[in-house]
């Protein structure tokens, strides 16, 4: 293949370079700046053809780091930052990483990888890397528990869903963001989105406070931010959505309920408010712009566009040219069935014309011998006006096994006096839209819930 | 409040929000009697270990489930402190 037919990043980033950045809270970067200058010292020749382990301590440095090696490695697997140290080893010897691009190279003094380059902010440099192959990109599952799989995904792939909407000339440039790591497929979406389509990129910084990013992301003028529905409902609870207004609201990464729809277009009346279904696995799934929670039904099939789209026993599977093409590793296991779906492992209900997730398979709770997804509790709870976020979970019963209890955190306003009431509300409200195992049996008011590095609910019990 | 009377008033809560019509309540009533369900039995004893702080049916492995109701207070009372 001569390099002319190879997609790489840096081939790809368009015009207006000097007015586009890319920034955390304490640096930004032209593209231009990119463009005529290296972050590897002007050493990403000896990456060549190299397995490379990216693993900066924030996502700025990763930004730059993957569009100056995309083109040039064989392979590139992009740590998250929650990667742990007694994983590392195995995902190493399974990518067969023989180079780490790094910028705490003493994190990795004990790994048996002989080249260790050095990233930092961009100098000018006469050595500027050539696009000589397409690189393949690895990711991590974001799995709470266990070594996480690697996923093996190519430029093309993971662009198949960033439709060629760049901007038009005299047009303001989109300005993106999101609450995500860039490291994560949810996050890289957006990165993607903001590279590829012609705008400038705005990081977050887990250091950083939430009132503090949100004036960041208005100083900055973002037009476009994703998040998880729970980075959301961080948000909304926090106030600070009152100063913002971006144009693009998207959610993806955990079911979007519509609570959290509702409660978003209230607060941004003039955006365009959305979700999506993505995996690190299968890849873009599809977007869901009508503001109702769950997806129509006719979007399943095959030979509608690029996504074939079944629901077997429950769960959704996804045949897509934009979802990974393997597990890479010594024992990694198929991704996909005989006729080249994934399952995703979520599982999905019809009512109606309409298609709505209820859970992950491996998250079901089982009460005596009947199942229930904590998420559909929590879809119920969610729907009550004074609730800002929820979590049903398990908790050990000698009489069933396991019973259901929720705890919940009401929004800012609610008024504390009014909690014994707002418990008997909840407590009506699932009753009647729930089947009685799925009925919490207790109700716990909490200040604030966990939600894990990947931007997610966390289940200890899941 | 007696472990006694918590117990009751537990149970009778309980039979309010399931929507179960309690017989009257005697320490001879069987528990089947109560017209509980299992889920309803789940829910009264993790209930109690909240308010009494002790699950005696989860504490020992050879303590078997009572037939009455007057066994399952006993069971509450007869917890080491």
């Amino acid at each position: 293949m001569s390099p002319r037919e190879v997609f790489a990043l840096r081939d790809h980033l368009g015009t207006a370079l000097t007015e586009r950045t890319i920034s955390d809270p304490r640096h930004a970067v032209t593209l231009a700046q990119l463009t005529t200058g290296s972050c590897l010292g002007g050493r990403a020749g000896e990456l060549d053809g190299r397995s490379v382990l990216l693993a900066t301590s924030g996502q700025l440095l990763a930004g730059f780091a993957l569009i100056e090696i995309d083109g040039v490695a064989r392979r590139m697997l992009l740590c998250p930052p929650d990667l742990k140290t007694e994983h590392l080893a195995s995902i190493i010897a399974d990518a067969e990483i023989d180079a780490i691009v790094t910028d705490e190279p003493e994190r990795f003094s004990e790994c048996a990888v002989n080249l260790s380059v050095p990233v930092g902010l961009p100098a000018l440099s006469a050595r500027m890397a050539q696009t000589t192959r397409a690189t393949e990109w690895l990711m991590l599952t974001s799995g709470t528990s266990g070594v996480p799989k690697i996923v093996g995904h190519t430029l093309e792939g993971l662009c198949g869903a960033i439709i060629g909407d760049r901007p038009v000339p005299g047009d303001a440039l989109p300005v993106w963001a999101t609450f995500y790591d860039i490291r994560r497929y949810g996050g890289l979406q957006i990165f993607l989105r903001a590279i590829v389509g012609g705008g400038s990129m705005v990081l977050s910084d887990p250091g950083e406070a939430l009132a503090d990013h949100v004036a960041r992301l208005n100083k900055c003028g973002v037009t476009h931010i994703s998040g998880t529905p729970s980075h959301w409902r961080k948000l909304l609870m926090s106030g600070s959505a009152e100063q913002f207004a971006p144009r693009y609201v998207r959610l993806s990464g955990e079911i979007a309920d519509q609570a959290v729809l509702d409660g978003l277009k209230q607060a941004f009346p003039r955006a365009s408010i959305g979700h999506a279904y993505a995996s690190t696995e299968a890849g873009v799934g599809f977007a869901v712009n009508d503001g109702l929670e769950g997806f129509p039904a006719t979007l399943l099939g095959e030979g509608r566009g690029a996504v074939d789209m079944k629901v077997v026993d429950g769960s959704l599977r996804i045949r897509s040219r934009r979802a990974a093409h393997a597990y890479v590793g010594r024992a990694a296991a198929a991704l996909t069935d005989g006729d080249g779906y994934v399952d995703t492992g979520d599982m999905v209900e019809l009512r109606g014309e309409r298609y709505y997730f209820v859970g992950r398979r491996n998250g079901v709770i089982n009460v005596g011998g009947l199942k229930v997804h904590p998420e559909e509790i929590e879809a119920v709870i969610n729907g009550h006006i004074e609730v800002r976020m929820s979590r049903a979970k398990s908790r050990r019963s000698p009489i069933t096994g396991s019973i259901v209890v929720a705890e919940v955190v009401l929004t800012a306003d609610a008024d504390p006096a009014r909690a014994e009431a707002v418990r008997n509300e909840i407590l009506a409200d699932c009753r009647a839209r729930l089947a009685a195992h799925k009925v919490p049996a207790m109700i716990r008011f909490v200040p604030a819930l966990d939600v894990t590095p990947a931007g997610k609910l966390a289940r200890s019990d899941a | 409040m007696s472990v006694r009377l918590r117990i009751i008033a537990a149970i009778k809560q309980i039979a309010d929000e399931q929507k179960v019509k309690l017989p009257q309540l005697t320490d001879e009533l069987t528990l089947h009697e109560t017209g509980f369900d299992s889920l309803a039995f789940a829910i009264l004893v993790a209930r109690l270990e909240d308010d009494l702080g002790v699950d005696p049916f989860t504490l020992s492995e050879d303590v078997t489930f009572p037939n009455t109701i007057g066994d399952f207070i006993r069971a509450y009372e007869n917890v080491p402190a």
